[in-house]
């Protein structure tokens, strides 16, 4: 079975002139993504893992075609990404969506959800009117735990956990076929956060749907992943299957963050 | 012995159109020097309310009820009814604060030193400058900060995550206060610096006999820090008893919810809480976790339960214990 997505020798290098990058001003490049390499198959959970600054963002970003890379390929459902251009180009972005980790950053505040969760109908389906955009988007909330008066609301008017439902919902509306989830819980409450692991998890099997989902904390990708990546300073150091990376793991850097992984003692 | 500090049925509230609301609703809790209690609620449980009560930081228009009471060299100071005055020398002085995020609370424009030393001056006015500084770089030595004279002439934002934590934390400590508040701070950190800085509060909690307030909705954090963990839910303790025991054998649904919702590396374990927390304006009349209970029975809707002893020294606010 082919794989859903193909990325092969992703790299980007930033330039600055010193400053924020270097103590020295000789450091003004910043290699993000070291060469990249990875498949993603239909249905799974890929995790990639790794501590801030590692390059996992700047990676999620170019898979999303926000930044554009230096080098590599990434093929999905077999097209060359960085080959298409225009109305190809967008019909095949549009399968691919993000959730953000800032859940209060990420929904304009002065949008009402209804029109934040169609804004994507808006772009990506012209024919549509407008009720009928608010109706898709009515119905997707509702998918996620939020009831019809969302739609007139405004996101300060919600939790952390509702707001970052409100994100899901919105990557949902297109029907894609890929999400990259960014810390999608790691600014949300234990409970909360916990809440909506089950909540991708059943939206998974329900709109067959392959996550890339990248995270620093271990546990939460413990819960999720069917492989995983470790990342550090912009390259994989180790890849597998879940168990194996971590319960077995191989490399000395996935050894550390492991052995750092605070202990809940159990009764 | 007498403790550090003391808070006896500590009270705050808050005007709101709905209402005044409670959120730190009869709170008692006790820290000795060199001892450390994990404050552990969700957002809306009360725990930063009331670390600011025990700062003289509430918002204005608060009121505050009830008592706590720091003990001094040779005295003690009411935390409740201190003057704006006597709030300033105790203040950074005798209690101080770490806050959650380290670029909101570090002046982006002073340097790292600048900044300890402007801390320093505040609460010992006689120093002069050379003294000063020399403080202000023991104290980043303190926190573990290394080359601290290179350190406390960098800006906030030349500094990593951790580094700024640690640079908080040296600010915290410079003027030697008694008792340490730390609000989430390894939020955000990640896992490897987040062990870093727990080990640090750890060690200088022993080697300064710091009584250190640590307060997290991160259970697993909390197991690697406190001693004693009080669990806070709708601004009343529910849970509280030695650290250990309490997250081996939790006795309230919350704590025991809670536990299920965290994730560890074994998969498939986790469950979470069903609902969300209770908004302060529309509290129900007996037990606040009652609605999304599992165990929950008629009698918990009646009346908010007593803490009551599950063991020696463990106690739970339910009335199935």
């Amino acid at each position: 079975m082919e794989p859903l997505l193909t990325v092969r020798d992703l790299r980007k290098t930033f330039r600055r002139g010193g400053g924020l990058f270097a103590q020295n001003a000789q450091a003004a490049r910043c290699t993000a993504v070291d060469g990249v390499s990875f498949d993603v198959a239909r249905g799974e959970t890929f995790a990639i893992v790794g501590e801030s600054g590692c390059g996992k963002t700047t990676l999620a970003r170019m898979l999303l075609g926000l930044i554009e890379p230096d080098a590599g390929s990434i093929q999905f459902q077999n097209r060359d990404l960085l080959v298409l251009r225009g109305a190809e180009l967008r019909s095949e972005r549009r399968r691919i969506q993000m959730v953000f980790q800032d859940p209060f950053a990420s929904l304009n505040p002065r949008m009402r959800v209804g029109e934040i969760v169609a804004e994507p109908l808006a772009i990506h389906e012209r024919a549509l009117s407008e009720k009928e955009r608010l109706a898709r988007a009515s119905s997707i909330l509702e998918r996620v735990g939020l009831n019809e008066d969302a739609l007139r609301r405004y996101p300060h008017e919600f939790s952390g956990g509702q707001r970052q439902r409100i994100g899901i919902a919105r990557a949902l509306i297109l029907q894609p076929s890929l999400i990259v989830a960014d810390e999608p819980v790691s600014a949300l409450d234990v409970s909360v956060g916990a809440q909506v692991l089950l909540l991708l998890q059943e939206l998974q099997r329900e709109f067959a749907l392959t996550y890339i989902f990248i995270s620093h904390s271990l546990p939460v990708v413990a819960q999720l992943a069917t492989r995983v990546a470790v990342m550090r300073a912009g390259q994989f150091v180790e890849s597998g299957v879940a168990e194996e990376i971590l319960r077995q793991p191989k490399n000395p850097y996935t050894r550390e963050l492991l052995a750092a992984v605070p202990e809940l003692p159990r009764a | 012995m007498s403790h550090l500090l003391e808070a006896r049925g500590l009270i705050v509230e808050l005007p709101t159109p709905a209402g005044w609301v409670r959120p730190v609703n009869e709170v008692s809790v006790r820290i000795n020097a060199g001892q450390s209690l994990g404050l552990v609620g969700e957002s809306g449980s009360g725990k930063t309310m009331l670390s600011l009560a025990l700062m003289g930081l509430l918002p204005p228009g608060a009121r505050l009820g009830g008592e706590a009471t720091l003990a001094l060299e040779s005295s003690a100071a009411k935390l409740t009814s201190l003057s704006e005055r006597d709030w300033r020398s105790v203040r950074g002085g005798q209690i101080a604060m770490i806050f959650q995020k380290p670029m909101t609370s570090l002046n982006p424009v002073l340097r790292i030193g600048a900044q300890i030393e402007e801390a320093i001056r505040a609460h010992h006015s006689q120093l002069h400058f050379a003294e000063r500084k020399r403080k202000a770089i023991d104290a980043l030595r303190l926190a573990a900060v290394p080359e601290p004279e290179v350190r406390a002439e960098q800006f906030p934002h030349q500094l990593s995550g951790g580094l700024r934590k640690r640079a908080m934390i040296a600010m915290a400590l410079s003027a030697g206060p008694r008792l340490l508040i730390a609000d989430e701070p390894t939020a955000a950190l990640d896992v490897t610096v987040q062990k870093q800085i727990l080990d640090l509060l750890d060690r200088l909690r022993r080697e300064l006999h710091l009584g250190l307030l640590f307060i997290t909705h991160d259970l697993s954090v909390v197991a690697q820090v406190a001693e004693r963990v009080a669990v806070m839910y709708a601004g009343r303790i529910v849970e509280e008893g030695p650290a250990r025991e309490v997250l081996a054998h939790p006795q309230h649904p919350y704590t025991q919810g809670l536990l299920k919702a965290s994730p560890t590396l074994e998969r498939g374990a986790l469950k979470p809480i069903l609902g969300v927390a209770p908004h302060l304006t529309a509290l129900p009349p007996g037990c606040a976790f009652e609605p999304r209970c599992e165990l929950r029975r008629m009698e918990c809707t009646v009346a908010v339960p007593a803490l009551r002893l599950t063991g020696s020294d463990h106690a739970a606010r339910c009335l199935l214990v």
